[in-house]
């Protein structure tokens, strides 16, 4: 008889795997995407195929002949990585600087730590920091959507809440609103930004596959939202001439791509239910304050980067439940 | 009807209840049984036999030895042929008695007549005695001696008897089709438990994969004190803490047992057994064993003996798949892989699973990605991501204060781990451990 496999409990195991998890994300992605080359046209599918390129190559590059391991580059975390980055990146981004970016977060964000799953921070949020420090022209020129065939000699302009940023060191909410998008355009991602982040009702559509899937869980994304949805609320009550109101600051900037995509990156975020909504509610505290306060008109990305540094100390000090309360012995 | 289950962690794992509708078939004694001595929780039973003895079903042939102990008997008729260190399914020799079958002669004392007997006069210590003296364990795969479970401790007090119906373990039918064919038997059992344990409320917990079941036995419970309640499928429900919560919203303390919270919690096969001890001086002798498997020709419950060799089963049962690569003894989740299809069926076996082998083998371990999953699906709200990198590390003062002795090794984490990460396997390695170190700190 051929010998028995002999192995200890359990023997089962579930069908998800880690391949399945990222490309799960990534088709949840696929609408936004879908939208996004709509209306950023051929400089959106450039910067999308050389960020992802340059990402799984990277990947593959370092881990067979830096880390002489097996490179595990098509496992779906390289991929996600590149459209996340190219996701956050003006879609007239010269590819150069594509490809910089995408070195930086493979490189620097994920392989110095030790590859997937050690990193602390989130990998395409610091391949965007770094090309946002290091090229912050190139990084703050916004197509104007609808330019299908047009790359890097596309029109540009402002975001919404660049608009709105610079508005109110002179005019009040009520002045620069009309020179807005409507709150319907926003909602489409009818609007300058990043070549991802644009379409809120599209990345809506990916959050509510991701939770059908069970891929991630509500607690980092609803706190996040909700956290801004109030603090701005609260703001714009006190003072609506000076503070915008929620909806707007729902819709713009990389709030829903950073509350659904970039915080909920397994590897840098909480393990703990009650951590999660402690980390979300801190990005969304931080994202407004850097929004409304501070000198960048977004801050998503350095709030969720913060929060990223405090997720070992929330692993830390925040338990789940224990089933069962102590008893003493004897 | 409204479902109950227990609120944290579980997974959900394929239930594959191969050979759930198959009658339970008895088989004939095989020509050789192996009957270890030690097949309950606590201290071996000492062997009363000799080589060369003759003996007869049901009888004594190796004694209770201490508090937590019992009784073990002969399951069949015929000759000692050796008194020895055999393997048994943990993979290592321990004492057993060997029995050469001869002929199918019974002790004269057991009722083996069909009749339900539904009444007793018998009091609180006789059915204790009647149970020990019948070698009844938890059938359920834990083994704790059934007589001393019935003892409740001064200052606590017992307010519910629960029965385990739940078989949360895929492929596993033998408590299903007990519940459909014994189902009189087990009510019997039920009440004879509840006198002994002086309660005056059972619940009787089905999940709801087997509405046959929990359709009979709500019916032949009607206008008792027995309740039968359906529970949403989900595992370990069949976990005695996660039964308990399912039931009663209590939360059994770590470290504590279920009486801590007013419960005693058997099994439904267990109350058979009873049943079978106290009103028909009938000794645990055999018990059903689900013989299952995705290529196995004829799935089945089997009622056998216990020293049955595991190999005579999967004959019965169609003969060893040429594509299996793993036999397990017990339920996938928390059944042990055999090397040896030579040991015997125990008290403990409720089931024998034949793998294939696409299925046998352990996917490739991968980083850990911190999806949380394992902390999700932990039904003791430990995190096993954490368990597994102190014992790695070996840093097992920190793996206690991260209560890992609370850990009843369910499997739920390993089996859910995207990244096949052996989360319970460095989590046992601690418990081991961390065991050691308790025991140190207390021999001080």
């Amino acid at each position: 008889m051929n010998k028995l496999i002999v192995s200890p409990s359990p023997h089962a195991s579930t069908i998800e795997s880690v391949p399945s998890l990222m490309y799960g994300v990534i088709i949840s992605l696929l609408p936004a995407l879908g939208v996004s080359v709509y209306y950023f046209g051929i400089g959106m599918v450039i910067i999308t195929l050389v960020s992802v390129l340059s990402c799984v190559l990277f990947e593959y590059l370092i881990q067979k002949f830096v880390l002489k391991g097996k490179p595990t580059h098509l496992d779906g975390s390289a991929i996600l990585t590149g459209m996340l980055l190219a996701f956050c990146l003006p879609a007239n981004l010269p590819f150069f600087m594509v490809i910089i970016g995408a070195l930086v977060a493979v490189g620097v964000g994920k392989m110095t730590f030790g590859g997937l799953g050690n990193n602390i921070f989130n990998p395409a949020l610091v391949g965007r920091v770094f090309l946002f420090i290091s090229f912050p022209v190139a990084m703050t020129s916004w197509p104007v959507p609808g330019q299908w065939m047009k790359y890097t000699d596309a029109l540009t302009g402002a975001t919404p809440l660049g608009l709105m940023k610079e508005g109110l060191a002179m005019k009040t909410v009520g002045e620069i609103m009309p020179g807005l998008p409507s709150s319907l355009h926003l909602f489409l991602g009818n609007m300058m930004g990043s070549s991802g982040e644009v379409a809120a009702f599209a990345l809506l559509i990916g959050m509510i596959y991701l939770l059908y899937k069970k891929i991630i869980t509500w607690h980092i994304p609803i706190s996040i939202l909700g956290t801004v949805f109030i603090f701005t609320g609260i703001l714009w009550l006190a003072n609506p001439d000076r503070f915008a109101d929620p909806l707007f600051h729902m819709l713009t900037g990389g709030l829903m791509l950073g509350a659904i995509y970039m915080a909920t990156d397994y590897v840098t975020s909480p393990m703990t239910k009650k951590g999660m909504l402690i980390y979300g509610v801190g990005i969304g505290i931080v994202t407004v304050l850097i929004r409304v306060f501070g000198a960048y008109p977004e801050g998503v990305q350095f709030a969720i980067l913060i929060f990223n540094g405090f997720t070992p100390l929330l692993n830390k000090y925040i338990k789940p439940k224990r089933f069962g309360k102590e008893v003493s012995h004897g | 009807m409204r479902l109950k289950t227990f609120s944290r962690g579980g997974v959900h794992p394929p239930e594959n209840k191969l050979s759930a509708g198959m009658a339970i078939r008895e088989l004939p004694p095989p020509e050789l049984v192996i009957i270890p001595v030690s097949q309950h929780l606590g201290s071996p039973a000492k062997v009363l036999v000799e080589r060369g003895d003759e003996v007869i079903v049901g009888q004594l042939i190796a004694e209770s030895t201490g508090f937590i102990s019992t009784n073990i008997h002969a399951s069949v008729s015929g000759k000692v042929l050796k008194v020895d260190r055999f393997p048994d399914s943990t993979g290592y020799r321990n004492m057993a008695v060997q029995i050469q079958v001869e002929g199918d002669r019974w002790s004269e004392d057991i009722d083996r007549s069909d009749d339900v007997v539904p009444n007793t006069v018998l009091g609180q210590e006789d059915i204790r005695k009647k149970i020990l003296e019948a070698g009844v364990v938890g059938l359920g795969g834990a083994t704790f001696p059934s007589h001393v479970k019935l003892m409740v401790p001064k200052g606590k007090t017992a307010e519910y008897l629960l029965i385990n119906g739940v078989e949360c373990e895929p492929y596993l039918t033998a408590d299903h089709m007990l519940m459909m064919e014994r189902s009189e038997e087990i009510v019997a059992g039920i009440k004879l438990l509840m006198r002994g344990l002086g309660v005056e409320k059972a619940i009787l917990g089905i999940e709801n994969n087997k509405p046959d079941a929990i359709g009979k036995m709500k019916k032949l419970t009607d206008g008792t004190p027995i309740r039968v309640q359906g529970l949403k499928v989900k595992y370990p429900q069949g976990g005695e803490k996660q039964l308990v919560h399912a039931l009663l919203k209590r939360e059994v303390p770590s470290g504590g047992l279920p009486i801590d919270v007013g419960v005693v919690v058997f099994n439904v096969g267990t109350a058979n057994a009873v049943y079978e001890a106290v009103m028909k001086s009938r000794p645990l002798i055999d018990r059903v064993v689900t013989v299952t498997g995705k290529s196995l020709e004829k799935p089945s419950n089997f009622q056998v003996r216990i020293g049955t060799p595991v190999s005579y089963l999967i004959e019965k049962a169609g003969g060893l798949p040429g594509d299996t690569a793993k036999v397990i003894n017990g339920g996938p989740m928390m059944g042990k892989a055999l090397s040896d299809l030579d040991v015997p069926v125990v008290k403990g076996s409720s089931g024998i699973v034949v793998i294939r082998d696409e299925e046998a083998s352990r996917k490739e371990v991968k980083p850990c990605i911190r999806c949380t999953r394992c902390v999700g699906v932990c039904p003791m709200g430990l995190e096993p991501y954490l368990l597994m990198t102190l014992s790695e590390k070996k840093l097992f003062e920190r793996m206690e204060t991260e209560k890992v002795m609370d850990c009843m090794e369910c499997g739920s984490c390993s089996f859910t781990c995207p990244s096949a990460r052996p989360l319970l396997d460095y989590i046992r390695l601690g418990k081991a451990e961390v065991g050691k170190i308790m025991r140190s700190r207390k021999a001080v």
